[in-house]
């Protein structure tokens, strides 16, 4: 038993000088464990500032657009009536990880929140790979204050309204402007203004080239047969856009691009979301237990907090009338937490599905899973028999071949490894969205752009398409086209802007 | 190793976008807004207002999946189900399609969005003002208020500041007395020395008893109040804009005028009401109602009580004129007029009328706004009135002939002027 010490403080009240000193024994015993971490950066804000900052998507600095006034109006409405508490953390991914707390929480929340957001979260940015791969936690703050200068600057030079058309554009195209493969340069501030001056020039020394309409000299085209533009597909539509649009000025190509670096930046947030969450559970569900343990904090501050957390980690059934469909939080929480009960104390089960992390050590075998998956992955390899049985867990299919849904798995022997890759598919990013590509561009006839969907279980486009095809019609200036290819390479459904009546 | 900042008393970051928002969405918002107008009381307008826009108008488009094709779905809480079960599908989808679609902004809800009286007012008188004229004699008008301004040694005996002449004189009594006593405790103390030791030198002892009777009467000399310690109050006069308007409300109530006609006057009056509220601090709007004789009232019976009789304009104006004589001062409140009328009236009052108006009311007034309801064909009263357009530029006329026409007239009538 260890010896128990004073508790840092009674009653509900906080104060620096208090979260200071949680903020320190949190601190001592996340590195005990072993937490590698960026240095946090804590900042104290109002109610109002947490709306802003939920408003504003999580960055801390943001270029001005009506979307996030929209988010703001629709997010203060919802506090107002009460219908959403205001999450106790939002922390950004940089380098100082930056955590907001809210001055309206009592010590333990904030407590809570340190744990929660400057250690589990903060080693999860520093760690997992896809982070490490597609972040640049050194370097955002000063993109983002970059893009926010640049924005305004355009915005008084060609006006609101044009600035704006750009913006909503790109924004109805932010899916679809992420590389998936290559890895993002990264740049300081200084070096991000300089090089944007010479790209500018470039870019449209560039977009020249591809549209010249100067003959070429004749050798050169006997040799060539028919140039395809794009040579392979493209998913990064942005991209393609950036360099490629024919009629765009640098400073539309600029902000294509920082919509662009900035849908980059959440794309392994958007992967990682059942990870991260439960990762960060996790941890502060461990901290705090290890606090109580050491008498560091009171019973009523105990209390509190596991009222607090078992909220947060709660799952309802799906015919309850509220199902928000899995909670990210209980699903995350409950396979980290499974996957120490493997490590420590294995049941048979155990023992033949997971072979290879039964009584191994486990802050190792968690670390290693943190670092190297992703959601889609993550489930796929440690998703438990137990886990399902839990969350009682079973999978729907849909087929509109077919007159009725079918039950195709539960949670029984036969059903673990379905509903395990159905899990898995249902948070593959490749999946839930569609697989949308540049496929060709009509570089000697009348300049039309062609997208190419590929069918995912014959699953059609929604009701958007058209209205996206507008904006992308926009930000390329000539005709457009999606066309839908099922499994078979056959062009089922072709939407075009502007409709040929 | 970490830092703690405190942010609270940071800016609202959002302030901007929520401009962008509403600068977005102007047009949507206005119309809103103009349709609240009609619903609302005259003087309801301290709040602000619930607008709505429709859901699909806001909507910022992605490519999504839409419904069909082949999905599963992963959901938690099996009771019953066992694998192969078949389930009629559900007409809305909802279950069916339930955690994998992403398009949130499927629903039909209107966005409700709840806008300030700034933001409402600001939507609603978007490009009008008032008048340039007005504006300029707005700058001018100034009345004085009286503020204190500290304490002087000179002053009118009225304005003595007790307090301080008195707390003055204590002060100097003190000082003045210190030393005073301070001598004549030293001669009482030399006194009974000579008393115990030298107790026949009566020569000494006469002296010392002289010189304690002069110091004692010195001491009773010193005045209780002088003229150094008097203090007085001081006022000064700070010249103050005027922040206040009255709004006349004059209507024909004569049996010409029935209910549509009104409901026409009182959308007119509104706005006009709503407009002037921008402007100014406090506003005050009288009510006066006329057939043959004219009669001050409150806004519910302005409106809706029923009464009929020929028609004497002019009985109105001369009430209007006896009001502002009695309670509106032009030199303190900025006073607006606004008159809806059929045209009708007895042709002979109409040169009265104008008579009235040009020689006692227009020349206080910053702005009289004259419409005319309906008019089969206009009759003497607009004759009349037409002759002041003339030579006031602060008098205005229109007439109106529907709803959908009021808006309109009121943003001719104030509309900005560019030069």
């Amino acid at each position: 038993m260890k010896k128990r010490r004073q508790p840092i403080s009674q009653g509900s009240e906080w104060n620096f000088e208090l979260v200071k000193k949680y903020n320190e024994e949190i601190s001592r015993i996340a590195s005990n464990y072993g937490l590698d971490t960026y240095p946090n950066q804590i900042e104290v804000i109002s109610a109002q500032q947490m709306m802003d900052a939920y408003a504003s998507v999580g960055m801390p600095i943001g270029y001005h657009h009506w979307s996030f006034g929209k988010q703001y109006v629709d997010v203060e409405k919802k506090y107002k009536r009460g219908h959403m508490g205001l999450a106790y953390e939002i922390v950004i991914n940089s380098n100082p990880c930056i955590s907001y707390l809210m001055e309206e929480n009592t010590i333990a929340m904030q407590a809570l929140v340190i744990s929660h957001a400057c250690f589990g979260h903060n080693s999860f940015f520093k760690n997992n790979y896809l982070f490490q791969t597609w972040t640049n936690a050194d370097a955002i703050i000063d993109y983002l204050v970059f893009s926010k200068k640049y924005i305004a600057r355009c915005e008084e030079r060609y006006g609101i309204d044009e600035v704006e058309k750009i913006l909503d554009a790109c924004h109805a195209l932010m899916n679809y402007g992420v590389d998936r493969y290559k890895h993002p340069p990264t740049l300081s501030i200084q070096e991000e203004e300089f090089r944007q001056q010479q790209r500018s020039e470039y870019l449209q020394t560039q977009v020249n080239e591809l549209w010249r309409t100067i003959p070429k000299p004749s050798e050169e085209n006997k040799e060539k047969t028919e140039v395809r533009i794009p040579e392979e597909p493209q998913e990064n539509i942005l991209y393609f856009i950036e360099k490629n649009a024919p009629l765009l000025e640098t400073w539309q190509r600029e902000i294509i691009r920082i919509v662009r670096k900035i849908s980059q930046y959440f794309y392994p947030q958007k992967q990682t979301k059942i990870m991260n969450e439960g990762w960060a559970c996790f941890w502060h569900y461990r901290i705090m237990n290890d606090l109580y343990d050491e008498g560091l904090v009171t019973d009523e501050f105990m209390i509190e907090f596991i009222q607090s957390h078992t909220s947060v980690i709660a799952q309802v059934p799906f015919d309850h009338p509220g199902y928000p469909g899995l909670n990210p939080y209980a699903l995350g929480f409950g396979m980290w937490q499974d996957i120490r009960r493997i490590c420590e104390n294995p049941t048979e089960e155990d023992k033949f599905w997971f072979p290879e992390i039964v009584n191994r050590d486990w802050y190792k075998t968690i670390d290693f899973a943190m670092r190297n998956f992703k959601d889609e992955s993550f489930i796929a390899q440690y998703l438990s028999p137990k886990m399902i049985r839990d969350l009682k867990l079973f999978s729907l299919l849909d087929d509109d071949k077919k007159s009725e849904l079918e039950i195709s798995a539960i949670h029984d022997e036969q059903g673990f490894q379905y509903i395990r890759q159905a899990l898995s598919n249902q948070h593959n990013l490749s999946i839930i969205e569609p697989n949308i590509q540049v496929y060709s561009v009509d570089v000697r006839g009348n300049r039309s752009l062609t997208l190419r969907h590929i069918q995912y279980n014959h699953q059609p486009l929604n009701i958007n398409t058209q209205e996206v095809l507008k904006h992308l019609y926009r930000l390329w200036g000539f005709d457009v086209a999606l066309e839908s290819v099922d499994a078979d390479g056959n062009i089922v459904e072709t939407s075009i802007f502007p409709t040929k009546d | 190793m970490a830092t703690f900042i405190d942010r609270r008393s940071g800016k609202h970051k959002s302030t901007v976008n929520r401009r962008r928002f509403i600068r977005r969405y102007k047009e949507q918002l206005k119309e809103a807004v103009s349709n609240s107008i009609a619903k609302r009381s005259i003087i309801d307008t301290t709040s602000g207002e619930k607008v709505k826009i429709p859901e699909k108008d806001i909507r910022e488009p992605i490519f999504g999946h839409g419904k069909g094709g082949r999905r599963e779905s992963v959901f938690s809480g099996n009771k019953e189900f066992v694998q192969g079960d078949k389930i009629s599908r559900p007409q809305s989808g909802q279950q069916g399609t339930g955690s994998q679609a992403s398009n949130k902004g499927e629903g039909l809800d209107d966005f409700v969005f709840e806008i300030t009286r700034e933001e409402f007012l600001e939507l609603f008188f978007e490009d009008l003002e008032l008048p340039d004229l007005v504006k300029k004699e707005l700058s001018q008008l100034k009345s004085y208020k009286r503020v204190h301004a500290g304490f002087v040694r000179h002053g009118n005996p009225s304005n003595i500041n007790i307090v301080r002449s008195l707390r003055n004189a204590h002060g100097r009594r003190i000082a003045m007395a210190g030393p005073i006593k301070k001598k004549i405790k030293a001669a009482k103390q030399e006194l009974q020395q000579a008393n115990e030791e030298s107790p026949t030198d009566a020569a000494k002892i006469l002296a010392l008893e002289e010189k304690l009777k002069r110091l004692s009467k010195r001491l009773g000399t010193l005045p209780f109040i002088d003229e150094i310690d008097l203090r007085y109050n001081l006022h000064l006069k700070e010249p103050e804009l005027t922040t206040q308007a009255v709004m006349f409300c004059l209507m024909d109530v004569s049996g010409s005028m029935d209910e549509v006609k009104k409901d026409l006057a009182k959308r007119f009056f509104l706005l006009l009401y709503l407009f002037l509220n921008r402007n100014y601090e406090k506003i005050e709007v009288v009510f006066i109602r006329h057939h043959t004789t004219a009669k001050e009232v409150d806004e519910q019976e302005f409106f809706y009580s029923r009464e009929t009789g020929g028609t004497v304009v002019s009985s109105a104006l001369e009430m209007m004129r006896n009001i502002m004589h009695e309670r509106y001062l032009a030199t303190e409140w900025n006073i607006y007029a606004a008159q809806a009328s059929d045209g009708d009236n007895w042709n002979a009052d109409s040169p009265y009328c104008r008579e009235i108006l040009l020689k006692d009311i227009m020349p206080h007034l910053q702005y009289f706004a004259y419409i005319e309801i309906l008019p089969r064909h206009h009759q003497s009263l607009w004759q009349a009135y037409l002759d002041i357009t003339k030579t006031n530029k602060s008098f205005a006329m229109q007439h109106i002939n529907n709803q959908t026409e009021i808006y309109p007239i009121f943003r001719e009538l104030f509309k900005r002027h560019k030069v």
